[in-house]
């Protein structure tokens, strides 16, 4: 009842306010914001909170320690492996995306890859890293029987615990989640653009450097973006895989909460998610400024 | 008619006044059970027993049933006092435990007592409540906080596990470093979270000519381990020793020669120049959900039954000095634990602190 009276008074309080009436359709949003200030913005305010909070109260020496060599390595391997898989998933989800587009459209084959990738791009965690180690870990039956017949796959170093075996696990779910992010935008070129280019004497070269190419760019960036995020937060596939060193920044918060050894810091974690955001947030601003640019050519 | 009613009111009268009294009963023991001190203080071992059927239940978490025999203990506990218990979290870790008791205060889910390594019990002795078990006076000073607010249950030594169907024997330190070891040595944890593989480090570094206030030796050597890819950085368990993925484990001698149950083929080794020994300790959760039951588990715990459970799980029960002089301990389970020459060493807190520091700025480089 108050809800309904509400904005008749607020309308006869000012009915020249330009013309228009009080609407109703803000009330549409209410759960989408409720529910982004309960699962986004509470967080991450709780996170920044926690940041300045120390044993003796309000503190700066949770970011003053962000210099510590240690912390800033497993920042720089995150970036890095984020930043790797992205690549690497992007280019080979992207053209995995284009050979399922100049199929049959209605056909078994994009059907199956359609499919196939939207559970794969799923697939990470625990069950991912297991799959892994079970297959070409080091008592993996891969490994095994390839050293039967005298091949060793970790003759110069244990790879698939490190950074290098991180990036190519992660590349198991980051091309499945790039065909599905990137097949919409395959679908929206429509063949008569190619034809159109090719009447006006254009060749391939011409159709992909000045129509095709301009016009995927926003969504390929994007989705390396998309793909990039993924990767910075994943940490259940690093954790199952690796467990010295706490290599990545999502380990290391991981181990700041649970350490039984005296290394139990949860304002040093919460420093540690606050960078985190930011490096995102940078991530978000560097992709407006991209599609921006790019957004001039679909005008 | 009247006549029945009044015995009928006079019935309910009497039910009402029975139930007054148990209210009453059950209201005062289970107060002071929560603040018992001892078991005297709940009135002896039966009532504290009597109370401990009346809550039911016991919650304990971080238990592993295959770490110090646990699963055994864990049942025998419920055969024995038909209470049964509800097991969270077994491969937690102490902080796991400190955390839920923080997080679940004040519910019916919250653990009733914690089995923590000695770093986490001194960081947060506020959480516990102070008892003294019956058998309090066996326990060596320096095993226990005066009060009672913790007290040392089990130990072992650290160790090298190894079997040696897939590597050569192990008769020192530097033979982890030649190439038959190639991808097989493993910690039990990362050294800057769990206490196993601190003391890992650490007994590395003793034998390396390190000291229990210098961990660095240790750290070098690991390096050194890494450089020839000797080193699996994935944390040793039952099953990756079963699978053969770590068949060289820095491990508490009791938990490494737990494993000669799946690999028979499975060795412990301890140093002679490097004998590090560690204990975990008990305490009760001062918030307890079940404050007798959590009592009597201590009881359970401290009797010659648990400790001997403890020995068969080949780790030392705290109490064993004591029971090999009443002749109240397992002779057999004893015979079978792994031999050790030598002066033990153990960690004071002030080392402990600070080979946490030296690890948490240096472990990550020196095996990433």
């Amino acid at each position: 009842m108050t809800v309904a009276t509400k904005p008749l008074v607020e309308t006869a309080r000012r009915p020249l306010g330009g013309g228009r009436r009080f609407s109703l359709n803000w009330l549409g949003a209410v759960p989408f914001l409720a529910y982004v200030g309960i699962f986004l913005l509470l967080p991450t305010a709780i996170v920044v909170g926690g940041a300045f909070v120390g044993p003796d109260g309000l503190t700066l020496s949770n970011l003053a320690a962000m210099n510590k060599p240690y912390i800033i390595g497993a920042f720089v391997n995150a970036v890095v492996l984020s930043a790797a898989s992205a690549v690497i998933g992007a280019i080979l989800g992207a053209a995995l995306a284009y050979a399922v587009v100049t199929g049959n459209p209605k056909g078994v084959l994009r059907r199956l890859v359609v499919s196939a990738c939207g559970v794969l791009a799923q697939f990470g965690g625990v069950t991912l890293a297991f799959a892994f180690i079970a297959t070409i870990g080091l008592a993996g039956f891969i490994t095994v029987w390839l050293q039967q017949h005298g091949i060793n796959i970790y003759a110069n170093s244990l790879w698939l615990y490190q950074l290098n075996g991180l990036v190519l696990v992660y590349t198991y779910f980051q091309i499945p989640l790039m065909v599905l992010v990137f097949l919409p935008a395959l679908d929206g070129i429509r063949p008569q653009w190619r034809e159109a280019t090719e009447s006006l004497g254009g060749a391939t070269w011409h159709y992909w450097r000045y129509v095709a190419g301009p016009l995927l760019a926003p969504a390929f960036f994007g989705g390396m973006l998309l793909l990039f995020a993924n990767a910075f937060s994943a940490y259940a596939t690093a954790a199952a895989l690796i467990n010295q060193g706490s290599i990545i920044a999502s380990l290391l918060i991981a181990n700041t909460l649970t350490s039984e050894v005296g290394l139990h810091q949860p304002g040093l974690a919460s420093a540690l998610a606050l960078v985190m955001v930011v490096i995102v947030a940078i991530v978000m601003v560097l992709y407006t400024v991209l599609q921006q640019r790019t957004a001039r050519w679909l005008r | 008619m009247s006549l029945g009613l009044g015995v009928r009111r006079l019935s309910i009268l009497a039910g009402a006044l029975v139930l007054l009294t148990a209210c009453g009963q059950t209201t005062s023991s289970t107060t002071s059970a929560a603040n018992a001190k001892s078991a005297a203080d709940v009135g002896g071992m039966d009532a504290l027993v009597t109370a401990a059927k009346k809550e039911g239940k016991l919650n304990v978490i971080a238990l592993p049933p295959d770490w110090a025999n646990y699963g055994a203990i864990i049942s025998g506990f419920t055969a024995k006092y038909g209470i049964p218990i509800d097991s969270a979290n077994p491969n937690g870790s102490s902080q796991d435990e400190v955390n839920a008791v923080q997080q679940l205060a004040g519910t019916t889910r919250a653990p009733d007592v914690l089995d923590i390594g000695m770093a986490v019990a001194l960081a947060n002795t506020n959480l516990f409540a102070p008892y003294k078990v019956t058998t309090w006076n066996d326990i060596l000073d320096s095993q226990k906080e005066p009060t009672g607010l913790w007290f040392q249950d089990y130990g072992g030594y650290m160790s090298i596990g190894y079997d040696s169907s897939k590597v050569p024997a192990v008769t020192s330190l530097d033979d982890l470093l030649g190439s038959g070891f190639h991808g097989r040595v493993a910690l039990n944890g990362d050294p800057t979270k769990a206490n196993a593989a601190l003391n890992g480090v650490m007994m590395t570094s003793i034998a390396q000519g390190g000291s229990p206030d210098d961990i660095s030796k240790g750290v070098d050597f690991f390096h050194q381990l890494k450089l020839k890819g000797n080193f699996v950085p994935v944390q040793a368990t039952t099953a990756t020793v079963k699978n053969g993925t770590t068949p060289v484990v820095f491990d508490w001698d009791y938990l490494s020669a737990a494993h000669g149950a799946d690999v028979p083929t499975w060795k412990v080794f301890v140093p002679n120049n490097a004998i590090l020994g560690g204990y975990y300790a008990q305490a009760v959760n001062k918030q307890a959900p079940h404050p007798a039951a959590a009592r009597l588990w201590m009881e359970y715990l401290y009797s010659d039954e648990g400790q001997n459970l403890w020995l068969k799980g080949l780790a030392r029960p705290v109490r064993m000095a004591a029971m090999q002089k009443s002749g109240k301990v397992d002779s057999a389970a004893a015979a079978k634990l792994p031999p050790v020459n030598g002066t033990p060493v153990f960690l004071s807190a002030d080392q402990a602190t600070k080979a946490k520091d030296y690890l948490a700025s240096h472990w990550a480089q020196a095996i990433g």
